[in-house]
């Protein structure tokens, strides 16, 4: 598995939330914004979201993992930062 | 028309995605309906050929009325393609198979059969060359073309109106053309016919073509149905309401387990443990699933769970898990996440919209503690989860902090009392609690 640079990450969790939760929320997303409040995602989306970023990246994410990835920032330090 | 839901008396026929002479299998999606909630993709129930469309696109019809004709043909449909098939090395009946074999090969009917007798046809489709060599080119298959010719036989011009023939629905037409798009470049090379929810979504720019902006804007939809069965279910169902703590702590340890060892993608949730938990309660307790009918209960053939699923963009919809008693947990969850998705891109089929015996409602995404709910007639019960938190729970003499989630049931006391509902209630707690319950 390769290091992600943060713009990667940025753009493969942006594009797996884009995919699950379109909107013109997301466009507006802030990288410290509560992902499940200001997208709407529910348990069964944001799994969707894991799936997609856990293929696209290769790596692996684990529920453990599920309380840093409240938000955006929380998602590229996980992906960019090796884990 | 069939009926997608409780509350659904009439259903718009958005478009038809199969014609005349289109072959057609059960389970086969062949039209799309608008219910007063959603659109939703009617599966047809029959295999067989379309003779007939009975009722337009656009047009709204009671629940009962035929939509269509289908001719159905007992085997006929792999009769006729093997017979294709088997006639594309020679005309049958004139030419007879180059056969090397030096025994006599029993083949029927080597010799021009007599006049009078009506010619077992292969299949119509096989007589002419000219529409075999087109419809290959064409990539089609001829035993799935109406034919003109003598006996139904499908000629050269009938392969070459299919070819022609716009693949692609009146409704995705008219919507292409607002939304400026060619629907033939759409349609090009697609296996089948071009649906309204193929097209690309409308740049927002240009999305809605200018109007005159309504009066006063009428309520969503989805939100009138859910008004008129929530209002008949208060006014018509005696509700009694129950509830209990059920404490999840080795339930959770075991799918959070469960988790690390499958691919991401095969990851159970919790909402799928408790709808598996309900489902085999509800079997256990088949007074509370099924439905109250003319004034007595008729017990469900079978444990259909309606799951209440939140839309984007506010309302409900209530897809259905069919016999989720006979799913395991790893199924269950696989028809959860098919169902939700499906629910909310406004793909549902029909067999999906309809059919509850029992509906679950899990708010535990929304952070409250507990919901009671309102019963869909003509059901007799609804479950409710609020969220699984972690709480103080006693366990013999000692506190110890454990996840906990608030169950209630919501019952209709003119089909049980409240003892049924209890046992209800007991047997989702035990299914949780049971080792062999989950993975």
């Amino acid at each position: 598995m390769t290091t992600l640079t943060d713009d990667d990450a940025r753009a493969i969790v942006l594009d797996a939330l884009r995919a699950v939760a379109p909107g013109p929320e997301l466009d507006a997303l802030g990288p410290h914004d509560d992902l499940r409040d200001t997208l709407g995602l529910d348990s069964l989306d944001f799994l969707a979201v894991v799936r997609r970023v856990s293929e696209r990246s290769g790596r692996r994410i684990e529920e453990d993992d599920y309380g840093r990835l409240g938000d955006l920032e929380g998602w590229v330090a996980l992906l960019a930062g090796g884990g | 028309m069939p009926s997608l839901g409780a509350d659904m008396e009439q259903g718009t026929v958005v478009e038809w995605l199969v014609g005349p002479g289109d072959e057609v299998h059960r389970g086969d999606v062949v039209a799309t309906v608008d219910t007063e909630k959603s659109l939703i993709d009617v599966e047809c129930f029959e295999s067989g050929t379309v003779e007939r469309l009975l009722v337009d696109a656009g047009t709204a019809v009671p629940v009962g009325a035929p939509l269509a004709v289908i001719a159905t043909a007992p085997d006929g449909a792999v009769t006729d393609r093997a017979a294709t098939d088997g006639a594309a090395t020679g005309q049958p009946a004139a030419a007879p198979a180059p056969v090397p074999a030096p025994a006599p090969v029993p083949t029927p009917a080597p010799a021009p059969p007599p006049p009078s007798r009506p010619a077992p046809v292969p299949h119509p489709a096989a007589r002419s060359p000219l529409a075999r060599r087109r419809a290959a080119a064409a990539g089609l298959d001829l035993a799935s073309l109406p034919g003109t010719g003598p006996h139904g036989e499908v000629t050269g011009a009938d392969v070459d109106r299919a070819v022609r023939r716009p693949r692609i629905s009146p409704y995705a037409r008219r919507l292409a053309a607002e939304r400026g798009l060619d629907p033939a470049a759409l349609a090009a090379g697609r296996p089948h016919p071009l649906r309204a929810r193929d097209l690309p979504a409308a740049p927002a720019s240009q999305a809605p073509p200018a109007q005159a902006p309504p009066a006063q804007a009428p309520p969503p939809r989805p939100r009138s149905a859910t008004a008129a069965l929530m209002t008949r279910s208060k006014r018509d169902i005696p509700h009694y309401y129950l509830s209990t703590e059920i404490e999840l702590g080795d339930a959770l340890q075991r799918l959070r387990r469960h988790n690390r060892e499958v691919p991401v993608a095969d990851r159970v949730l919790p909402a799928a443990l408790l709808l598996h938990a309900v489902a085999g309660a509800a079997r256990a307790v088949p007074e509370l699933n099924g439905h109250w009918v003319d004034g007595r209960f008729v017990p469900g053939e079978g444990v259909h769970l309606g799951v209440a699923v939140s839309l984007r963009g506010g309302g409900l919809t209530v897809p259905v898990l069919h016999h989720a008693d006979r799913l395991d947990l790893d199924a269950l969850m696989a028809a959860l996440r098919g169902a939700a998705e499906r629910a909310r891109s406004g793909r549902l089929r029909s067999s999906e919209a309809s059919g509850a015996t029992l509906t679950v409602t899990d708010l535990g995404e929304l952070g409250v503690d507990a919901v009671t709910g309102v019963i869909f007639p003509p059901q007799v019960a609804v479950v409710g989860f609020g969220t699984v938190r972690p709480r103080p729970w006693a366990e013999g003499d000692t506190v110890a902090v454990r996840p906990v989630v608030t169950t209630t049931l919501s019952a209709d006391h003119r089909a049980t009392d409240g003892v049924t509902g209890a046992r209800l209630l007991h047997e989702i707690d035990h299914r949780l609690h049971r080792t062999e319950e989950t993975p």
